[in-house]
């Protein structure tokens, strides 16, 4: 007990202190130095944070243009003119426009969103916070990192605005479609426009990764090992990995594209035929290496966006379980099994290009692999709740609602690993169901997860908590209303990426389906906004935190004062005497890190 | 504000992070390298003699390892002349290294082996985009150099920290190693 008083006298204490010299520690700090062009980690990943909502934004409303399209395909929109001009001529979106919708909207979506803004947000908020660190290990490349990203972010912008309009050849942009500038409209000024985007967007992971590894393996403070982390460290640290590992594959691949495409290299291209062009004199080359780049990259990035919510979501479970996450280690070898297992399975992205069956079988076996270690997260999940006293927080409603998406979309990733299914299952909406719900809606809901919970550490208030509750409920039952009937529709053989599926006599009987996941689609968009709301209005007037440690929570980030300035901890950084899960331990309910172990305390 | 963390007397976060980002370049580089096994294995593959100006490079980029390497160890017995002195050659032969690589390419073009272009064949192609992105890597390594040498010249700075050189020392092999990988690679597999 005589713990708790410490830590609240001193909290206290701190917490004044950090008001009357506030001023004092900051007065180098320009508006420039402080909100723009900060080294700050704090404030680097609320620019990521609010750089990806934007997008979130955008990409969500892209969907919902397009499902707009396959749900109401006779329909004009007069209004659509109004806002897209040419690409909805008489109110109806063009098939240019609508693959431009669709390419964009997977591009922004993985990349700007769920890579940039979830990992871009929490590794930068959370390691030098949960390690004890004063910050990065370099701010100069981590400022540089979200300067990068912005940059790729308005590049990819103004491609919406070109002529042509924006690449239209799908999110994978594989050749010929991305090599080829007469091949379609959006292969033109858009293509030039989204590579260098996403150049610019390697460039800002590497120099991510590169600083979160060093700062979580060189950075923590005293007593800090590698087994008192928080899993959101460990799983953010192999997340690093995985981009660091990664990106420079898919940059070699972007290079030989954009030989290919400004300087008449034929790496990728052979034997094509162009309508309106005629026969090329490429020769030689081939499409499937460029899949086979891509996807080594493509792979792992699914894991560079589930793997820090996967993290973030069991430290949520944990604090508001009131319990040890169950199977420390467990967890630990598990994340480590799946960044191992991401390098080896990209292949079956590609069962059904001519691969060698022998290959394909092997990468079968690799890709189920992928099961045990999720099962064991799984399972770890649900006896970490079992039990628990567990406190309903949006937070936490987030974190279970992951638990739920992971498991619905991860089984349906055993059917697609087999290379015999995937001959009917691959490129319908079976496919686009499954990555929506365990890739995307999945991480979108750790991302939440981790706003709802650490949002009174980002600024100092709390969100409003009906509001939250009626943005988890509306999200979650939407999820499954959109992508469950999905499932059927690619069991059927509806193909993804088409545009209009009334004409075709096989698909005819899905017409009032698609017009109802896209109805449900508009509402679970519209009740984002009410996210949007929550978020910014409580950023000014949310109620205030008056607690240093409002969640009642383990971990370092709790110990700073309420608005830490640059350097989080405004004397000595703590030390670390435990791991993070000391929860309902000895009849205590909680016992922070920095609390040193007693004499009289049980083993752990 | 210093960012390092004063009870550590582990390997500097500068210099861990420099070596994240190699292994991050050798990827890049094996993806190169697997790409062109793959591309190889396919057929219409133009077998050509590698031009002999890479064993002169070669040479060079060994011996600017040599010159730098020097060039650490007087920084360290503050012979700050000849540390100078050394770095300079350095950063000398590291242009020299990418003048030498582009005379390569030159004289490949001087056979008919077309490069980029239309007519071109991709194992030359390879060697372009692969070579061109060493040597922009060696560029690189020359801005570094261009940098310490700034602030060994700089007589405002004082700066007694053997960080600098020791990042763009290890840079530099590595480039080096990196190079000669290729060469061999070339060499054994093309």
């Amino acid at each position: 007990m005589s713990h708790e008083v410490e830590i609240q006298v001193a909290g206290v204490a701190t917490t004044h202190e950090a008001h009357g010299h506030h001023e004092h520690h900051e007065h180098h700090d320009t508006f420039i130095t402080k909100y723009v062009f900060s080294q700050d980690h704090k404030m680097i990943a609320k620019q990521f944070l609010i750089t990806g909502m934007f997008w979130a934004v955008l990409g969500g409303l892209m969907s919902v243009l397009f499902r707009l399209q396959l749900g109401y395909p006779d329909s004009t929109f007069p209004w659509l003119e109004t806002i897209l001009g040419k690409w909805a001529k008489g109110g109806h979106i063009t098939p240019e426009a609508y693959y431009a919708l669709v390419t964009t909207h997977g591009t922004v979506l993985v990349f700007f969103v769920l890579t940039a803004g979830l990992s871009g947000t929490f590794a930068n908020f959370l390691i030098p916070l949960q390690i004890g660190a004063r910050d990065m290990a370099s701010p100069f490349l981590n400022m540089l990192s979200y300067w990068f990203f912005f940059t790729a972010s308005i590049v990819m912008l103004s491609s919406l605005f070109v002529e042509t309009g924006p690449f239209s050849g799908g999110w994978t942009a594989y050749p010929p479609l991305s090599a080829l500038g007469e091949a379609s409209p959006g292969s033109k000024t858009g293509m030039d426009l989204w590579i260098i985007s996403m150049a610019l967007f390697v460039v800002s992971s590497l120099l991510g990764g590169l600083n979160y590894i060093a700062t979580i393996l060189n950075m923590r403070t005293k007593g800090m090992s590698m087994t008192r982390l928080p899993l959101t460290i460990w799983a953010l640290f192999f997340t690093a990995v995985l981009g660091v590992l990664s990106f420079p594959v898919l940059l070699s691949g972007f290079i030989l594209l954009i030989f290919d495409r400004n300087f008449g290299t034929s790496f990728y291209l052979s034997d094509i035929y162009v309508n309106g062009v005629g026969a090329l004199p490429n020769e030689g080359g081939s499409a499937i290496l460029f899949q086979h780049l891509f996807w080594f990259l493509g792979h792992p990035e699914v894991y560079i966006i589930l793997l820090p919510a996967m993290g973030m979501v069991s430290e949520i479970l944990s604090v508001n379980s009131r319990k040890p996450i169950f199977g420390y280690i467990a967890m630990i070898g598990s994340l480590f099994a799946i960044a191992i297992l991401a390098f080896l399975v990209w292949a079956h992205h590609m069962f059904v290009t001519g691969l060698n069956p022998l290959l394909g079988s092997i990468f079968v076996l690799l890709t189920l692999l992928i099961a045990v270690p999720s099962a064991i997260k799984v399972f770890n999940w649900i006896t970490t709740l079992w039990r628990g006293n567990i406190r309903f927080t949006p937070g936490m409603l987030f974190a279970i609602g992951f638990v739920s998406l992971f498991i619905s979309g991860g089984l349906t990733g055993i059917w697609l690993g087999n290379s015999a299914l995937d001959i009917h299952l691959h490129d319908t909406y079976f496919v686009i169901a499954h990555f929506h719900i365990v890739m995307g809606v999945a991480s979108m809901f750790g991302m939440f997860a981790g706003i709802y919970h650490w949002y009174p550490k980002m600024y100092g208030r709390f969100m409003n908590n009906t509001l939250g509750y009626m943005h988890f409920w509306i999200t979650i039952a939407g999820a499954y209303l959109i992508f469950w009937p999905m499932h059927y529709q690619g069991l059927a053989g509806m193909p993804r990426r088409y545009y209009d599926f009334s004409i075709w006599e096989s698909f005819k009987q899905f017409v009032e389906l698609n017009r109802f996941i896209s109805t449900v689609a508009m509402i679970v968009f519209a009740a984002q906004l009410l996210f949007l709301i929550n978020f910014f209005y409580s950023i000014f007037k949310g109620r205030k935190v008056t607690n240093l440690n409002p969640w009642g929570s383990n971990t370092l980030e709790w110990t700073t004062p309420l608005r830490p300035g640059h350097g989080n901890w405004p004397g000595e950084i703590p030390e670390v005497h435990r791991w993070a899960y000391d929860y309902g331990k000895d009849g205590k309910e909680f016992v922070q890190q920095t609390t040193p172990v007693g004499e009289d305390e049980s083993n752990h | 504000m210093s960012t390092q963390n004063p009870t550590s007397s582990r390997i500097h976060p500068h210099k861990f992070t420099l070596w994240v980002a190699m292994a991050s370049i050798i990827m890049m580089f094996a993806g190169f390298t697997s790409a062109y096994i793959v591309k190889m294995n396919e057929g219409s593959w133009l077998k050509f003699q590698l031009p002999s100006i890479f064993w002169l490079s070669t040479a060079i980029i060994l011996l600017s390892s040599l010159t730098l390497h020097l060039a650490g160890k007087s920084f360290k017995a503050r012979e700050m002349a000849r540390y100078r002195q050394l770095i300079t050659v350095t950063a000398v032969l590291g242009l020299a290294f990418i003048l030498c690589q582009y005379f390569g390419f030159r004289s490949l073009e001087k056979q008919g082996i077309e490069l980029i272009g239309q007519r071109s064949n991709s194992a030359a192609s390879y060697l372009l985009v692969i070579t061109g992105m060493h040597m922009l890597h060696v560029l690189g390594g020359v801005i570094a150099i261009a940098v310490i040498l700034f602030l060994a010249y700089s007589r405002k700075v004082k700066n007694y920290s053997p960080l600098p050189i020791e990042l763009t020392t290890i840079y530099w092999h590595f480039v080096d190693v990196l190079w000669i990988y290729l060469f061999i690679f070339y060499h054994f597999v093309g």
